[in-house]
């Protein structure tokens, strides 16, 4: 399961963190850790803290069966300058 | 006429968008989600799907997240076509096609350029390829850097304290290794909230044990025989030694791709209208391709239709979304971009965060708490209004403050609050640095000329 969280919108309710203790964790008293990248056994806890977010900063790829997750195609391509930039 | 094209886009169009990170994933989900059915190309530099940034000068650091491993979570499926690990090298504005890098072309009838920023590298080149100096802005860069430090970093030597350098300060801190930082100016984070608040940010490190110099650059790297770093020189003649140097000078606009296409781009970024289309280079809005991101800069109704490009997160989806609105609708349902500036950042466990334009502001006041106890609500003006808020651990305060800066409230403010103000209520000032001065780079650049000003006053960037 792919995991965002909008930091801006979070305010540090840590209701994921209580919830979701194996992805979501307090750093002192406000600011907040994720795994960005959660096991599946923990998709239960995720949905849970997903759910009981205050102000629904959690946005999880995945969570119901069925989500598509495109292929993505891969270009390797040439080498190039890094005068490029992108 | 009008209509029928883009009822014809919105049906059948060819759509590209360069640059395959936050802003360009969320624009390519919001066309879909806006009911865009035509072929919808993404075009990325790294191999990478879209991932997410925050993490990797916090979680990943702190070995809670892998760096491998911060995809962004995607909103729907896409049906889009990924052209990833290959830069976009020209544009060809007449013709309506991208080049890329390995010769290819792609042709749109509307693009979205969001190619964001890089890390700004060790100017010199010799000293920068040397084994143990990074930056960190990619993934490939969180990689090679938490390797290392893995493998038993001991020194470490932050060159820059802006919010990343200061974040991988904390996080080096954290793990114990002996952290030196080293700040051209007084304070870390002056380019973004000014130096009052940098003075507490000073005292967060120096009570983590970070070796906090400030008013140095650093003059040269050095490195063994074998080509790894060893030492740092400072400007004030001492030397630091470190096995791990970790650039953290800032960002570059990833706008050369664009020189000689015709398109209002350069180093200060590629300037829009506020509905997000981009300017040529003779300041003649373009129909057909839109900015989005770190790389745009924009006029904001808030703060005096001033050009602001914002580094921010929160900036990079709201904008996104708008151009993508925008870019398959009548002209007369189009939307201005008027997100309210926000960011955060943690370190040293404590959690920071911004509302509004803190470098407008001249003058800071404490309306909450006490910088002692870092842990407070500040308040910037200018003119006799708020234009900014920041908090230390006191984030639920921000949508408060955000609402007394759309609101044009008074500043200073005038309410008694119940909480003890050892600073007393007055207003300070912000001490921000001289705009003129270069700096290791702010999250929000200012630019031209504010309409409220009777003499006009051109204060460059310079970054």
């Amino acid at each position: 399961m792919r995991i965002v969280v909008d930091l801006n919108k979070c305010q540090g309710y840590a209701q994921c963190a209580f919830l979701a203790p194996d992805v979501f964790t307090m750093h002192g008293e406000e600011a907040l850790l994720y795994n960005p990248l959660a096991a599946e056994e923990h998709r239960d806890a995720v949905a849970r803290a997903a759910a009981a977010c205050p102000v629904q900063a959690i946005t999880v790829e995945g969570l119901h069966e069925g989500a598509p997750v495109e292929p993505v195609q891969v270009f390797t391509g040439a080498p190039w300058e890094p005068r490029d930039g992108r | 006429m009008a209509a029928d094209y883009v009822d014809w886009l919105r049906r059948e169009g060819r759509i590209v968008i360069v640059g395959a990170s936050l802003a360009g994933l969320r624009a390519a989900e919001t066309l879909r989600e806006e009911g865009f059915t035509g072929s919808l190309t993404l075009i990325g530099d790294e191999p990478y799907d879209p991932y997410d940034r925050p993490p990797l000068s916090k979680s990943v650091l702190l070995g809670k997240a892998s760096p491998r491993h911060t995809e962004l979570p995607r909103r729907r499926h896409l049906d889009a076509e990924w052209r990833l690990g290959v830069p976009a090298a020209g544009l060809d504005l007449t013709g309506k096609r991208v080049l890329l890098a390995d010769g290819e072309e792609v042709e749109y009838d509307r693009l979205l350029i969001a190619t964001g920023v890089r890390a700004r590298p060790w100017p010199v080149a010799e000293e920068a390829e040397l084994d143990g100096v990074f930056v960190l802005r990619t993934r490939d860069d969180a990689v090679a850097l938490t390797e290392r430090l893995r493998a038993g970093a001991k020194r470490v030597v932050v060159i820059g304290a802006g919010f990343a350098g200061s974040e991988v300060a904390s996080a080096c801190r954290e793990m114990g290794m002996e952290v030196t930082v080293a700040e051209r100016a007084g304070a870390p984070l002056v380019g973004a909230l000014g130096g009052v608040v940098g003075a507490v940010a000073a005292d967060l490190q120096l009570e983590n044990g970070v070796d906090l110099r400030t008013h140095v650059t650093v003059t040269a790297l050095e490195g063994d025989p074998m080509g790894r770093v060893r030492s740092v020189h400072l400007s004030d003649e001492s030397v630091v030694e470190a096995d791990v140097v970790v650039v953290s000078l800032g960002s570059l606009r990833n706008t050369e791709w664009l020189t000689g296409s015709g398109l209002g781009a350069g180093p200060r970024g590629i300037a829009s209208d506020a509905g997000c289309r981009a300017f040529d280079f003779r300041g003649i809005v373009t129909d057909d391709v839109f900015v989005a991101g770190d790389v745009a800069r924009s006029p904001h109704a808030l703060f005096g239709y001033q050009f602001l490009s914002l580094e921010h997160w929160g900036n990079a989806v709201a904008q996104a979304e708008t151009a993508a609105h925008n870019m398959i609708c009548p002209a007369s349902d189009r939307r201005p971009h008027m997100w309210m500036p926000a960011f955060w950042s943690s370190q040293f466990g404590v959690n920071i965060k911004s509302v509004g334009v803190p470098p407008m502001g001249d003058e800071l006041m404490i309306i909450q708490g006490s910088t002692a106890e870092r842990r407070f609500v500040g308040v910037y003006g200018y003119k006799g209004r708020i234009v900014a808020g920041v908090t230390f651990d006191n984030a639920r305060w921000l949508e408060y403050c955000q609402r007394q800066i759309e609101q044009g409230a008074p500043f200073p403010v005038e309410y008694p609050t119940m909480d003890r103000r050892p600073e007393g209520r007055k207003a300070v000032p912000a001490d921000f640095p001289d705009p003129a001065l270069p700096t290791h780079g702010p999250t929000v650049t200012l630019s031209g000329y504010s309409p409220a000003d009777r003499r006009l006053v051109f204060t460059p960037g310079h970054h």
